[in-house]
């Protein structure tokens, strides 16, 4: 009798102790293991640069990432805007360059993973990509002759190592652009086609060098990582890795009832897709009407996938030649960003508009209709706990 | 549910009163009972799904005029990545459909929105099959393509579930 007593006891000290694991479906258990950093798949190659792995061209890219000679004036750079040791964003609602711009600075790690780039994904690679702050009058504020002219001047050596012989430049103008000022396009406009052709050659190798370099940019191991990691195994969670029940639930809601996972999913926390949630524009700031603006931009881009200055053959050009063209649902439609380190750098959204973890949660539980287009959020009934836990769990993306 | 850890430590009997000994055995029995109802509870199924869509990859189209079957070119389906997929269309006799013309569409329904890229019929390699490329399933869940077909059969309609 006494022996049954005992071990009736133990039975419920066992199932009560069991209470203290994190409890989870095996639906869940998958999803959780589906965001796990170590599930990110190696960086592809990317065949239409084929510099993208050659340590030369990552090495100079990175001397040109931090050049301040790269800007009309000397004063601006990648790295002003893109901090090394603020996650390669600058903690601004809106980036300021030369000007003030649009949008706010997108942190870098894991971009090298993504099909299109910019809030409304106006580019298809990585490399004409950095082409384009290079340009623009509020960022960089230089122009691609001058440019090309730089390069030879202060890296002709070690650019010529990479990518071959450099253009003779004589007789081409100091500045020139199709994108500049009058003065530029004019002096663009006067030059012949191969002269065009070999300075846009020199400016394409400029971003070939520059996005060798962004490849390295990659996410660290999270809280979360450990945590997902641990429950995958089954090992008792130790040290960080144990979440409080504030992050369990946090973390269930957000694979759950908060339906955050189908947006924010895979190890990146995000699907790499465009989306409208509703997110108000920023007054004073000029109409910005995100996705369905950039189809055309990036299709007359003469450095996109189609363009002749793509290396490989077109068959790496598979979102350009089937993107989405014209839908409603791309109006005020805007990437879906990464929601690793998300925390620890705020202000959110594409201009800077919330300056808080807890004033995005509150945006999504409330899911106010957009200004133009119809938002894919629906209204949350969450509790000011499950809001907290939300918050809780972003936070363990940043640990 | 944090750890309630209890420590039981069983020594040997040392002459309880039997009211105590039947106390002690009906608490005993109260606690497997609660083991019970515990480990039960514990082993149900979570979230019993609500019955999901109609998955099938092979259809008689809305009319009635073709059969369908809709399949991963590679076999599987890989979240994220542009995958090309194959249509093939017989007619009610199973005849080949040859020479369709086959416009696409689809979205998720439970998001408001449609697909992220605009699939198109890219290639076809014979005995009713169509390649389809450019097809993209960026996240988990229900997604719905539609097939509009229209060859010297006559034209048709076929909606095909993908669950995630
Ligand atoms: C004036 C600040 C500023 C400078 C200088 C700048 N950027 Fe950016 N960067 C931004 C902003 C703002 C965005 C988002 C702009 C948009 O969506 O329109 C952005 C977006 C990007 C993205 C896209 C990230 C993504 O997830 O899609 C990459 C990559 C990038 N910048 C790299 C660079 C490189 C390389 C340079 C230098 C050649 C550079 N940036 C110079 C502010 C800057
Ligand atoms: C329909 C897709 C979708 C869903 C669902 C979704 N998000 Fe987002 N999320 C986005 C997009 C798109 C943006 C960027 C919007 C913009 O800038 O206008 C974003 C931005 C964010 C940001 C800001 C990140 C940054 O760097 O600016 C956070 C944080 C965030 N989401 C968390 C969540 C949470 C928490 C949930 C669940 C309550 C959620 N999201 C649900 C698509 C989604």
């Amino acid at each position: 009798m006494k022996r049954l007593f005992c071990f009736l006891a133990l039975m419920v000290a066992v199932i009560l102790a069991g209470c203290g694991k994190p409890d989870f479906s095996d639906a869940e258990k998958k999803t959780i293991a589906s965001l796990a950093l170590s599930r990110l798949p190696p960086l592809k190659p990317d065949t239409t640069n084929r510099f993208a792995d050659v340590p030369a061209a990552a090495a100079l890219g990175s001397t040109l990432f931090f050049d301040l000679g790269m800007s009309r004036d000397g004063t601006v750079s990648c790295s002003t805007c893109h901090k090394i040791d603020r996650q390669f964003q600058d903690d601004l609602p809106q980036a300021v360059g030369v000007g003030h711009t649009n949008r706010r600075t997108m942190p870098l790690a894991g971009v090298a993973r993504d099909p299109w780039f910019f809030w409304d994904g106006r580019r298809d690679s990585l490399w004409a990509q950095a082409l384009t702050p290079l340009e623009n009058p509020l960022e960089q504020a230089g122009n691609r002759a001058a440019y090309a002219h730089y390069i030879k001047a202060r890296f002709g050596e070690r650019y010529e190592r990479i990518f071959g012989p450099l253009p003779d430049f004589s007789g081409m103008p100091l500045n020139a652009s199709p994108l500049g000022t009058d003065a530029e396009k004019a002096a663009w406009n006067a030059m012949s086609g191969p002269q065009r052709d070999a300075i846009n050659g020199v400016f394409a190798n400029i971003g070939k060098a520059i996005a060798a370099f962004e490849r390295s940019i990659e996410p660290a191991p999270t809280r979360f990582d450990r945590f997902a990691l641990d429950l995958a195994t089954g090992a008792e969670p130790k040290g960080d890795a144990v979440f409080t029940r504030e992050e369990i639930l946090g973390l269930k809601l957000f694979i759950g009832k908060a339906n955050c996972v189908t947006c924010h999913d895979g190890p990146r926390f995000t699907d790499n897709s465009f989306h409208n949630t509703g997110v108000p524009p920023v007054a004073d700031l000029p109409p910005d009407r995100g996705r369905i603006d950039a189809v055309h931009q990036v299709e007359a881009d003469p450095f996109n996938c189609f363009g002749a200055y793509r290396d490989g053959d077109a068959s790496a050009c598979g979102e350009l030649r089937f993107m989405v063209k014209d839908a409603p649902q791309l109006i005020r439609a805007y990437k879906t960003p990464s929601l690793r380190g998300a925390a620890t750098r705020p202000p959110y959204m594409h201009a800077g508009q919330f300056s808080s973890l807890d004033e995005v949660v509150a945006h999504y539980a409330k899911a106010a209709p957009s200004v133009e287009g119809t938002s894919e959020v629906h209204p949350l009934e969450l509790s000011d706990r499950e809001r907290g836990a939300l918050v809780a769990f972003l936070k363990t993306l940043s640990e | 549910m944090r750890s309630v850890r209890q420590s039981v430590v069983c020594r040997r009997g040392t002459g309880l009163a039997s009211l105590w000994r039947y106390l002690l055995a009906g608490l005993g029995l109260a606690a497997l009972l609660v083991g019970i109802l515990a480990v039960v509870y514990l082993t149900a199924p979570r979230s019993a799904q609500p019955a999901g869509p109609d998955v099938s990859r092979t259809k008689k189209t809305d009319n009635g005029l073709y059969m369908a079957s809709f399949v991963p070119e590679r076999g599987v389906v890989r979240q994220g990545e542009l995958e090309s997929w194959l249509l093939t269309l017989k007619t009610k006799t199973g005849a080949s459909v040859e020479r369709a013309a086959i416009a696409i569409s689809g979205g998720m329904p439970q998001h408001n929105h449609g697909l992220p890229t605009s699939p198109q019929v890219t290639d076809y390699l014979g005995e009713g099959r169509y390649r389809i490329e450019g097809l993209k399933f960026t996240m988990s869940g229900w997604w719905q393509l539609r097939f509009a077909i229209s060859s010297g059969a006559g034209s048709d309609t076929v909606l095909f579930n993908v669950v995630l």
